[in-house]
């Protein structure tokens, strides 16, 4: 696969690789894919009270344009406020990172781990108030 | 050391000087149709022609007159399949392959099944061979042939083609064997193996591209194939098209030299083998060998890399040439048929990644390529959600993934 300068450079140089604490209240974690379909996103976001993401860290498995996605998303969305992150389209990923048609799903999937971390993160407040023994 | 490190030799061998040495008066000053019969330079062309009959044949212990020369691999296998069951299709229209051939025979196989054939493909086990006591019980009455790969090309399982040529012969049926990946590299004798129809690939024995041959045994029994390409009666009216002198010369003299290097060359792959595969396994855990560990390929190493993708593999060690059974690195988008028959999981068969030594390849080579795929797979390791959660002791079959 002949890939752009851009995935080549997130590839080799992975922005924010890593973990945070999957049971702070302030993180949301998304996990989507499957091992049998070749890609699966880790993503985490450590959201403060402004409703700020303060830091982002992901880990994947797949092909270099998903690791590509997900390093290119946790930049993104470091500095944004929740509802802007959530503005972040697929296309967007497949525009800046230049991906062939045949990666595009790779850009889904990161979108769909940025939901799925923000959702995680909106249900752990919801039932943070009151339940959990953190009150 | 010249890069990227050519280690992809089950896709493609480079030619060999001495090959090119020996094609090239045939590219050149003797260039006549090796058909024209009245003139000189025809008869230089089929000289060189009949020189490189000669030496095919030696390679498998055939006689010279059982050699019919093709375009490759590919147009052998066609005509052995669709020719073998033109002509046989009346006495029967049962035809025994497997699952894990190469595309040439099941897309052949695919094609006589929509002409009235029934064709059984055996299941594999987890190392990639058959099981010799189904291969007999598929047999029926009808069965006129039973084609099978020598050795696959994916992750080298080797099949005991002696076994099978006397089971086919005890029963009276035709054995076509696909020896692209082992012509020149395994001793091949027709006679020993009981094989009646073989074919051979020029590229993957250091010769040219676009060249290779069928043997079609011609006694005990003598075998009838239908032609497949129709023309001017060429190669005893099974190949018909002008002879391309230069590529069949390279064939011979590569066959040639197969053969009088085979057995030391073949000493030497296998310590390669071994210095990969230890080197590799030594640094590395949950490395999985796909394929049999000894009845395989001398130059083949197929190994799944557990929890990082295969084209991601391959990104990450750019300076090594080779191939993947990862779906990212096909157009199809599915990973290999071949590790899914022997029951790689689809999870590992993503992982996996071949190399293919060669008579070029230094240990030199060998050391570098060693060095890349321990750093690459521990940096990619680093980075895998799924290395992570092993590693916390979660069952990733257990896990409930969303798959897209």
């Amino acid at each position: 696969m002949a890939y752009g300068p851009k995935v080549i450079d997130h590839f080799n140089n992975p922005r924010n690789v890593g973990s945070l604490d999957k049971n702070d209240p302030a993180v949301g974690t998304g996990v989507v894919g499957a091992p049998e379909c070749g890609d699966v996103m880790k993503l985490q976001l450590k959201i403060n009270d402004a409703n700020v993401v303060e830091d982002a860290k992901f880990k994947t498995f797949g092909c270099g344009s998903a690791i590509a996605s997900s390093s290119l998303a946790t930049e993104w969305v470091k500095g944004k406020t929740v509802d802007e992150v959530l503005k972040i389209k697929n296309t967007d990923i497949v525009n800046e990172l230049a991906l062939p048609p045949v990666k595009i799903h790779c850009s889904v999937l990161a979108e769909d781990a940025i939901r799925a971390a923000i959702a995680d993160y909106k249900k752990k407040q919801t039932s943070n108030t009151g339940a959990d023994g953190q009150s | 050391m010249k890069f990227p490190i050519y280690l992809d030799n089950n896709s493609t061998t480079p030619i060999d000087l001495r090959v090119v040495e020996a094609m090239m008066p045939y590219l050149t000053e003797k260039f006549g149709n090796a058909a024209s019969r009245s003139h000189a330079y025809g008869w230089e062309g089929e000289e060189g022609v009949e020189q490189a009959r000669a030496q095919v044949a030696a390679l498998i212990g055939a006689n010279p007159k059982e050699i019919v020369f093709t375009s490759g691999a590919t147009e052998s296998i066609n005509i052995a399949i669709k020719g073998a069951y033109e002509m046989y299709g009346e006495k029967g229209n049962h035809v025994i392959t497997c699952v894990t051939e190469h595309k040439a025979t099941l897309d052949s196989a695919k094609y006589i099944e929509k002409h009235g054939a029934q064709v059984t493909y055996l299941p594999v086990d987890s190392l990639g061979q058959i099981d010799l006591e189904a291969l007999k019980k598929a047999i029926t009455p009808q069965t006129i042939l039973i084609s099978l790969m020598h050795a696959n090309n994916e992750m080298g399982t080797i099949h005991p083609i002696g076994e099978i040529g006397k089971i086919a012969k005890e029963k009276g049926i035709l054995f076509h064997v696909d020896a692209a990946q082992t012509a020149g590299k395994l001793p091949i004798d027709v006679n020993q193996m009981s094989i009646d129809i073989l074919s051979i690939s020029g590229h993957k024995l250091y010769g040219p591209k676009g060249i290779g041959a069928l043997y079609v045994r011609r006694s005990n029994p003598r075998v009838r194939l239908a032609p497949v390409v129709h023309g001017g009666g060429h190669e005893r009216g099974l190949r018909s098209g002008t002879l391309n002198v230069p590529a069949i010369v390279g064939l011979g003299k590569a066959a040639e030299l197969a053969k009088a290097e085979m057995a030391s060359e073949t000493q030497r792959l296998l310590a390669l083998r071994e210095r990969l595969y230890r080197g590799i396994t030594q640094e590395l855990d949950e490395v999985y060998l796909n394929g049999h560990p000894t009845e395989r390929l001398p130059n083949n190493l197929n190994l799944s890399f557990a929890y990082v993708e295969g084209e991601a593999l391959m990104m990450g060690f750019k300076e090594l040439a080779v191939s993947s059974g990862s779906a990212c690195t096909s157009a199809s988008l599915e990973p290999s048929y071949v590790l899914k028959a022997m029951g790689v999981g689809e999870d590992l068969a993503h992982t996996s990644i071949r190399f293919g030594l060669g008579r070029f390849t230094t240990e030199e080579e060998v050391d570098f390529a060693v060095k890349k795929v321990v750093g690459t797979v521990k940096r990619l390791r680093e980075m895998s959600p799924l290395y992570e959660m092993a590693k916390e002791g979660i069952d990733l079959k257990s896990v409930q993934w969303n798959p897209h």
